[in-house]
């Protein structure tokens, strides 16, 4: 994987798009291959998130990329009513959330397909991968049915 | 305090608030600092220490330097501070370091904004990055009122904590405001008010929200020894503390607990006081959601009842702790905290006027918080 890899279009998607670093790379194009890769450190085996270069609960450099199963639950959640950009304006009322994976890291993301209202802490997830442009994959989630 | 000298804050000055047309921000800055300093009983060229933060609208590099100049200030120390809204108590924490280090002996502290009419300024761009925008704006997730709905989703989801008890923060702080001349609100407002006030990101309301304001503030902080034949009467900084414990609300080991029960704690141990000792408390109240949490953290309602507490009444004037006695950023004026700091210095010089001042004020507690719930800082203060 390289950077030159991940080219993102902001005007293709005309919401905010990251401005990938070197070191979170592998994140976004893990997302683009679906299937999602977190960081974990070789030495002491904690998880991390967002990408970085230095574990900072033992501060080993040896960090490597391990595919995650895409489940978790949802740790805090909201329903955001304003569009604080233009760009989602049409998108309002709409839920972002704090999903906690199922191996521990915790991401930023919009759990769809179930009425902003009915989402709650604790709900169980499941990755969905939106490929919004070109170069940029995103990792939404959708409800997962216990049992 | 635990440092060789004691401090005490000797000097108050504000400008008006609310939308200040015409006025830049450092014309605020200027204001707040000549005020707090005449306050004082001081001249200027008495201070030789100042502490600044970047304004928002009008951010420069080394904003201390230039405020130095304008100020006609000839200081041995000064640095600009960035701890968002846990920044005006971190001033006063650092200009008694300082004081303490002997690199000067009385430092001015300022801060201003123009959040309400920056429109009407010439528009200096250069917004400085949070660093998690890569990974949360793709998801709309944007500003500061949706990280602080995410603490109040945690503090609901594990406490049963409703939309009625941050109600309860939101009047409180309104009967206060009402209490103040100069606040921006003065109408009142019922818990059936906030309730019919749309959401803004759920679970916050309109009224759950600070206002957006111009305006500034200063105060000055010297040694105990030369607060004696001031003009004023000393308030004394007998106990401070930090806590800064995430960067971001999804790397946050906890949100429906912050950074204020470890500063509080280290504060309390300092001043030899306990949350049950405090008469007042003015705590950063950016949302309503933030004085609830500050509340528990501090040791005044127990983790998770602070709902009912608050609902009971005790935070109101006359209350058992009046909080946010100006009526804080959600009905007084949005001062980033500053006004906390001079708040707390007036309810101590039993300065606050009929209605208004706690009666017989002995001790209070200020609180700091910034950023995603992730810095924290707090004061006590006796008379």
């Amino acid at each position: 994987m390289n950077n030159e890899a991940v080219k993102v279009d902001e005007a293709a998607y005309g919401r905010p798009v990251p401005k990938i670093e070197p070191e979170a790379a592998p994140y976004w194009e893990s997302l683009r291959q679906h299937q999602m890769k977190v960081q974990r450190c070789d030495a002491c085996q904690e998880w991390m998130f967002p990408p970085t270069t230095l574990c900072p609960f033992c501060y080993s450099e040896e960090l490597s990329w391990h595919e995650v199963s895409g489940r978790g639950s949802v740790w805090a959640c909201v329903t955001m009513h304003r569009a604080y950009l233009p760009a989602y304006q049409d998108d309002v009322p709409y839920n972002v959330s704090i999903v906690e994976l199922e191996e521990g890291p915790r991401v930023w993301s919009n759990v769809v397909g179930v009425a902003p209202s009915d989402i709650q802490v604790g709900m169980p997830v499941k990755v969905r991968y939106d490929d919004v442009t070109d170069g940029l994959t995103l990792a939404r989630f959708v409800e997962e049915q216990s049992g | 305090m635990s440092g060789n000298k004691q401090c005490a804050i000797v000097g108050i000055g504000e400008t008006p608030v609310g939308k200040l047309h015409g006025v830049s921000t450092q014309a605020l800055h200027l204001q707040a600092s000549a005020r707090a300093i005449a306050d004082a009983g001081f001249e200027h060229t008495q201070i030789d220490g100042l502490l600044t933060n970047q304004p928002i609208h009008d951010p420069m590099r080394s904003y201390s330097v230039v405020l130095a100049q304008a100020l006609g200030l000839h200081v041995t120390y000064m640095t600009d501070l960035a701890l968002g809204g846990a920044t005006p108590v971190a001033m006063a924490q650092q200009a008694a370091m300082a004081i303490n280090a002997g690199l000067c002996e009385s430092v001015l502290c300022v801060h201003a904004r123009n959040q309400a009419t920056k429109k009407e300024l010439p528009n200096r761009g250069g917004d400085i990055r949070d660093g998690n925008e890569d990974y949360d704006e793709p998801y709309g997730f944007l500003g500061a009122v949706a990280n602080h709905a995410l603490m109040a989703s945690r503090h609901m989801a594990q406490y049963g904590t409703t939309t009625e008890h941050l109600g309860a923060i939101a009047v409180a702080a309104r009967e206060h405001a009402r209490l103040t001349p100069g606040a921006t609100m003065q109408k009142p407002m019922t818990i059936e008010d906030h309730q019919n006030s749309r959401f803004i990101v759920e679970p916050l309301r309109l009224l759950d929200c600070s206002l957006v304001s111009d305006g500034g503030a200063a105060f000055v902080v010297t040694s105990a020894e030369r607060a004696k034949d001031l003009r004023q009467t000393p308030v004394y900084i007998k106990g401070m503390g930090q806590h800064h414990p995430h960067a971001n609300t999804a790397q946050a080991r906890e949100l429906s607990e912050l950074g204020g029960r470890i500063s509080s704690e280290q504060a309390y141990r300092m001043a030899g006081v306990k949350p049950g000792d405090i008469d007042f408390a003015e705590i950063y109240d950016c949302f309503t959601i933030t004085t609830l949490i500050t509340l528990e953290d501090y040791g005044f309602a127990p983790k998770g009842e602070g709902g009912p507490w608050v609902a009971e009444g005790h935070i109101r004037p006359g209350g058992s702790l009046p909080v946010n006695t100006h009526g804080g950023l959600l009905s007084h004026a949005h001062m980033e905290g500053m006004t906390h700091v001079t708040e707390a210095v007036r309810q101590l010089r039993w300065d606050a006027g009929e209605g208004r001042q706690v009666d017989g004020a002995r001790l209070g507690i200020v609180s700091g918080h910034g950023g995603a719930g992730s810095m924290h800082t707090t004061m006590i203060l006796e008379r």
